[in-house]
């Protein structure tokens, strides 16, 4: 292998490591503050750009109906205001859509906002109501979730392959388009932008305080249930852009968001589930392990992946003790 | 301002607080005293909606079927639990600015109130960009105290604040409290150490396995020798001392 | 009774004239052993696999290699595909049953996805994603089952068996240990249950289960791809076990009958629906699984059951198990604790504790809130390690040994709040107290050899029982006692552990002042007859008028010890518990 070949797999492995880090922040976070380990992530992440394509074509995609069907639980649910914000938010979404057809910017817009209406009502109307549950619960329930929007995917957009335009055309260099640059440079913000949500907003340390302890955040006004809304939120959008930008790259299908998702997922775990630096770092691991590996082994090379977890875990279990939970 | 009637509060078969009633006025303290397990926390879960409970509170007057924390802290009704549920990871002037939030939301300014906490607890300025879990355990009591402050409480309820603590950091922190109380707080506190609880309060209620089996004002309680048979067993020895 | 099950064998006979049906019956079959998997893995155990139908793939595809490439027979593939599952959840288990509990089935995920990729891409192992085709059918007693008809009685007659396997399971020491293990692993250590192992055994059944269920499956379509060892189909499994009612044995089998017709029925009619072809399936189960974990999350069969008549118990008779003797000298030391230092992060929690307890008295451990008593009971019981010290249990050194070793050497303790298990009956509950005085393992159990030794535990359970005095609610369901009596079970159940020396954990919490009086007339007369009590409780009157001695903590400190006169006066303690002299 000579240095080019190893500036490419570099550069690849970067690439697609960033987006496994967002996606793996995206999940530490949704777990921190609600104990749900987001196994959907993948599928809010490809419903983005799919919608996106439908719109640019100028229908509506199915996840509208979905998004807006989920709306209606969610306002159910609630009581009284609450109900304000899903049937609103439900019809500036349809709203948006209608006048997106033929638009790409707005298109875009609408693409993103669908997904996260969608996130946070996936919340609301999925995990919310099931009171106290364990972890485990959440997690059969997150499988069932992807499991039954993965379908949906298929019945909404079928099993073709979409490559939307990228935003920004062309190449930088051999093995970097500019909308690999844009998706580095969205992480980058990304990364910073939570971070300094995290650090200097008091929502955002609001957010933290429910993930630390529950009781004591509800004391101080701070409702778990509102806190799991944002953070699904945020997890969704950061999902969303991912998926926006990264579809003119790696082309988009109803079932590819689950293998991106599963790998943010391993970098997650990677941190324990509970550090974000860790799962950062992690993600750029596995990003430049699978480069290298699908240079070797092109077939194998997500089948390593997971099997990267096995190190990973025995690692975590090194440390922990037998018994709890 | 609070009055309490006929609470109970049950897990499951186990009945924690049996039929408990009480007022408290406004700018009045109460101390709420009993051996461990006698359900003086169960009383205050009750009160505040975090477990199940029966029976009527009324607060300024009116009568509340269902509480919850949130409710009642805009009330002006701030807990202080046992064991202070702070944010181990936040830093200190976080967890202070966390307990405005909900004025926060509101557009209200905090930093009066934080500076108004600095000066009643020199520590936590000198601590205030350090990690609330790296604190000692009378400067999280403190920490816990002043979180409630940032929230301009109009009823504080505080459960077991000498828990874990030297006896110098328990006399500084009722001192404190007795601050507060002069400025019109009203104050509940829930207290295993009977002696300085009772010198704080007004009045008293003693709570034995679930029951409340004395009440009065502080001044008799503290000479009841049935008070301390509450906590050391037979009163006999008592002359003893 | 139980027998009644093997009526399932006359299905095929009725189902005959509907070759449709009999494939179906096939699939129930089948799909109901990977779900009775689950119910040994997330019923009894409360772990969850996402895996079962990757340990199916490795059962179908060792056959279909054994068979196909190697032209060997059957059961040659059989026993291979039993032993790749064996290892393969060794290997999964082995890394994971330590975590803590959502670890296992992430990592069970990970390795379905990565198994279906190799499946899938190994093509000259496996065939890819077309397969192998042209398995040869199983061949039994010269008959060959090449049909719907002959191979749905293979796979009913199985089916029994492991439903009458895991019943032997359920109402064995074993089930009991899987269900305490899944409420608090602690609370079953401290019976002597070693919950890493014990979880990792109860994996590798449900592995190898699954593992038949695929040799199964391979000879039934004499045909294997990726397709059904996909992660979806493992997610299939799972929602036939929850929906059912993943905590019983009718539960998964209904659930795996009602989704197996589902299934099909879906198949034809959501391609209808949608107007296209496509897997639409799993569309459904997903909302499916997500409806019952929010209203029913302990599955449907729960909600029928109560509508079925009760069936009556039977009390134990006959001897119990072989009993030692409570000997030794009164007075003389059963457990010393010796310089017990602990401290969590800065906190000092426990300074430099040493006591002694003497056989036959009643020793209790007092303290305002916070001064280290919980945490002294933990270091003693193994619960938590000590920075420093040593504890002595019967002359021999315990320091550090984790709980469920400490037990069988005759420590038995009860918590703070009763770790029952509601929907057993009493007799049930403190028939796990007999945990580390039995012996039967897996083998035995499923195989049902183990009723002798269970019979003399039941009773053993029984005499403790009546020695606490609860026997008329024996076949009562335990979360029907009030607090009290709820108490009263848990030192049955440290009595029935045959342990000599008894940790009690706050035994008043939440009495009554009449139940209060009972405990102790009972602790009162188990000292005299040798039992060793320590205690930890703060009702002041209780303990004054049960112990014989007191140690009185601070701090993190011993700050005096004495009969409780002597303690009652000691100012030290009155300092602490009533705050400053005056």
């Amino acid at each position: 292998m000579d240095a080019t070949i190893l500036g490419l797999l570099l550069l690849d492995g970067v690439q697609n490591g960033v987006i496994y880090g967002l996606l793996a922040l995206a999940m530490v976070l949704v777990f921190a503050v609600t104990r749900v380990i987001l196994v959907p992530i993948g599928e809010l992440m490809m419903f983005a750009p799919l919608s996106f394509i439908w719109l640019q074509e100028g229908k509506l995609p199915g996840t509208l109906w979905l998004a807006l069907a989920l709306g209606v639980l969610w306002a159910l649910l609630e009581r009284g205001r609450g109900r304000g914000l899903p049937l609103l938010g439900g019809m500036g979404l349809l709203l948006l859509f209608l006048l997106a057809q033929g638009s790409p910017a707005l298109a875009y817009l609408a693409a993103l906002l669908l997904v996260v209406y969608l996130g946070v009502a996936t919340y609301r109307v999925f995990f919310q109501p099931m009171r106290e549950a364990t972890v485990l619960a959440y997690l059969i329930m997150a499988v069932g979730l992807h499991v039954a929007y993965q379908g949906l995917g298929l019945v909404f957009f079928g099993p073709e392959q979409y490559r939307p335009a990228p935003l920004l055309p062309g190449e930088v260099t051999v093995g970097l388009s500019w909308q690999g640059v844009l998706v580095l440079l969205f992480a980058l913000a990304a990364v910073l932008g939570l971070y300094l949500f995290f650090r200097l907003s008091l929502f955002g340390k609001a957010l933290l305080a429910a993930a630390e302890n529950r009781l004591g955040a509800r004391l101080l006004g701070i409702r778990p249930e509102e806190a799991g809304m944002v953070a699904f939120a945020i997890a969704s959008f950061l999902a969303g852009v991912s998926g926006l930008l990264l579809a003119p790259l790696i082309n988009a299908a109803y079932f590819m968001g689950f293998m991106l998702g599963l790998k943010g997922f391993v970098a997650a775990i990677l941190g324990g589930l509970v550090s974000y630096p860790v799962a950062l770092v992690g993600a750029l691991l596995v990003g430049l392990f699978e480069s290298f590996t699908s240079f070797y082994a092109s077939a194998y090379k997500e089948a390593l992946v997971f099997l990267l977890l096995v190190p990973a875990l025995f690692v975590q279990s090194l440390r922990a003790r037998a018994v709890e939970e | 301002m609070l009055r309490v009637e006929r609470l109970s509060v049950r897990y499951g078969p186990l009945e924690a607080v049996r039929g408990v009633s009480f007022a408290l006025g406004e700018g009045e303290a109460l101390a709420v005293i009993g051996p461990n397990g006698a359900g003086k926390t169960s009383l205050l879960r009750g009160l505040l909606g975090l477990a199940p409970a029966e029976g009527r509170v009324v607060l300024d007057g009116a009568e509340l079927p269902s509480r919850s924390p949130e409710g009642l802290l805009a009330r002006g009704v701030v807990l202080v639990p046992e064991g202070r549920a702070l944010f181990p990871g936040l830093s200190v002037e976080d967890n202070l600015l966390l307990g405005g939030f909900t004025r926060f939301r509101r557009g209200e300014d905090l930093r009066p109130d934080l500076k108004r906490v600095y000066a009643l607890f020199p520590r936590l300025l000198e601590r205030r960009k350090q990690p609330a879990g790296t604190l000692s355990g009378g400067e999280q009591q403190m920490l816990a105290l002043g979180r409630a402050l940032m929230a301009r409480p109009r009823l504080l309820l505080l459960d077991e604040p000498s828990l874990g603590l030297a006896p110098l950091m328990v006399r500084e922190i009722y001192r404190i409290l007795a601050g507060l109380k002069g400025e019109g707080t009203t104050l509940l506190v829930v207290e295993q150490n009977a002696k300085v609880a009772l010198s704080l309060a007004d009045r008293g209620l003693v709570l034995e396995a679930g029951e409340m089996v004395l009440s009065g004002p502080a001044a008799e309680l503290r000479e009841d020798p049935r008070v301390v048979e509450a906590y050391l067993g037979t009163a006999r020895e008592v002359e003893e001392g | 009774m139980r027998y009644l099950w093997f009526l399932f064998l006359l299905l095929p006979l009725a189902l005959s004239p509907f070759p449709f049906y009999l494939t179906l019956l096939n699939f129930f079959a089948i799909s109901a052993l990977v779900a009775l998997s689950l119910y040994v893995l997330t019923g009894l155990g409360g772990m969850t696999s996402f895996a079962q139908a990757a340990f199916m793939g490795m059962g179908a595809y060792a056959t279909a290699l054994v068979t196909v490439k190697g032209g060997f027979s059957p059961w040659l593939g059989l026993l291979l595909g039993l032993l790749l599952s064996l290892l393969l959840a060794l290997l999964l288990g082995g890394l994971t049953v330590r975590l803590k509990g959502h670890f296992l089935p992430l990592s069970t995920i990970a390795w379905q996805v990565a198994l279906y990729i190799l499946a899938g891409n190994l093509v000259g192992l496996t065939g890819g994603h077309t397969g192998l085709t042209d398995l040869p059918p199983l061949v039994l007693l010269g008959l060959p089952l090449d049909s719907a008809f002959r191979y749905a009685f293979l796979g009913l007659f199985l089916l029994v068996l492991f439903i009458l396997a895991l019943g032997n399971l359920r109402r064995s020491r074993l089930g009991r240990a899987l269900l305490a293990l899944r409420g608090d692993a602690l609370a079953a250590a401290s019976f002597g249950v070693d919950p890493a192992a014990l979880r990792l055994q109860a994996f590798l059944l449900a592995g190898g289960m699954a593992g038949l269920a695929g040799f199964l499956y391979a000879h039934f379509l004499r045909f294997v791809n990726p397709t059904p060892f996909s992660l979806e189909a493992s997610i299939k499994y799972l929602v036939m076990a929850v929906a059912g009612g993943v905590g019983s044995i009718p539960g998964v089998l209904l659930g795996s009958a009602l989704f197996t017709g589902l299934e099909d029925w879906l198949k034809d009619l959501l391609p209808l629906f949608l107007g296209r072809q496509g897997n639409y399936e799993t569309i459904a189960y997903g909302l499916v699984l997500a409806a019952i974990l929010i209203l029913a999350p302990k599955g449907l069969w729960p909600l029928l059951e109560r509508r079925l008549p009760q069936g009556e118990g039977r009390l134990p008779q006959g001897e119990g198990l072989p009993e030692t003797p409570l000997e030794g000298k009164r007075g003389e030391v059963v457990l010393e604790a010796r310089g017990l230092r602990k401290a969590f992060g800065g906190l000092l929690a426990v300074n430099n504790v040493s006591l002694e307890l003497r056989r036959g008295e009643i020793l209790a451990l007092i303290g305002p809130n916070g001064a280290g008593k919980s945490t002294t009971f933990n270091l003693i019981t193994g619960a938590i390690p000590p920075d420093a010290g040593q504890v002595f249990l019967l002359g021999r050194e315990i320091t550090g040994l984790p709980p469920h070793r400490i037990h069988p050497l005759g420590l038995g303790r009860t918590f703070q709040h009763p770790h029952l298990f509601p929907e057993l009956s009493v007799l049930e509950n403190v028939a796990l107290g007999t945990y580390a005085r039995t012996r039967a393992g897996f083998p035995q159990v499923l195989l049902g050899l183990h009723g002798q030794e269970e019979a003399r535990a039941l009773a053993t359970a029984y005499r403790a029982l009546k020695r606490v005095g609860l026997e008329d609610l024996a076949l009562e369901r335990a979360e029907r006692l009030p607090a009290g009596q709820q108490r009263l079970l848990e030192i049955a159940r440290a009595l029935a552990s045959g342990a000599s020396v008894l940790l009690l954990d706050e035994p008043g919490a939440g009495l009554r002042a009449g139940e209060k009086r009972e405990l102790a007339r009972l602790l009162k007369s188990l000292a005299r007859e040798g039992y060793t009590i320590l205690l930890v409780d703060h009702d002041m009157d209780l303990i004054m008028g049960l112990a014989d001695r007191v140690v009185v903590m601070n701090y993190g400190e011993k700050i005096a010890e004495g009969t409780p006169k002597e303690v009652q006066r000691d100012p030290l303690v009155r300092a602490a518990y009533l705050g400053e002299a005056a």
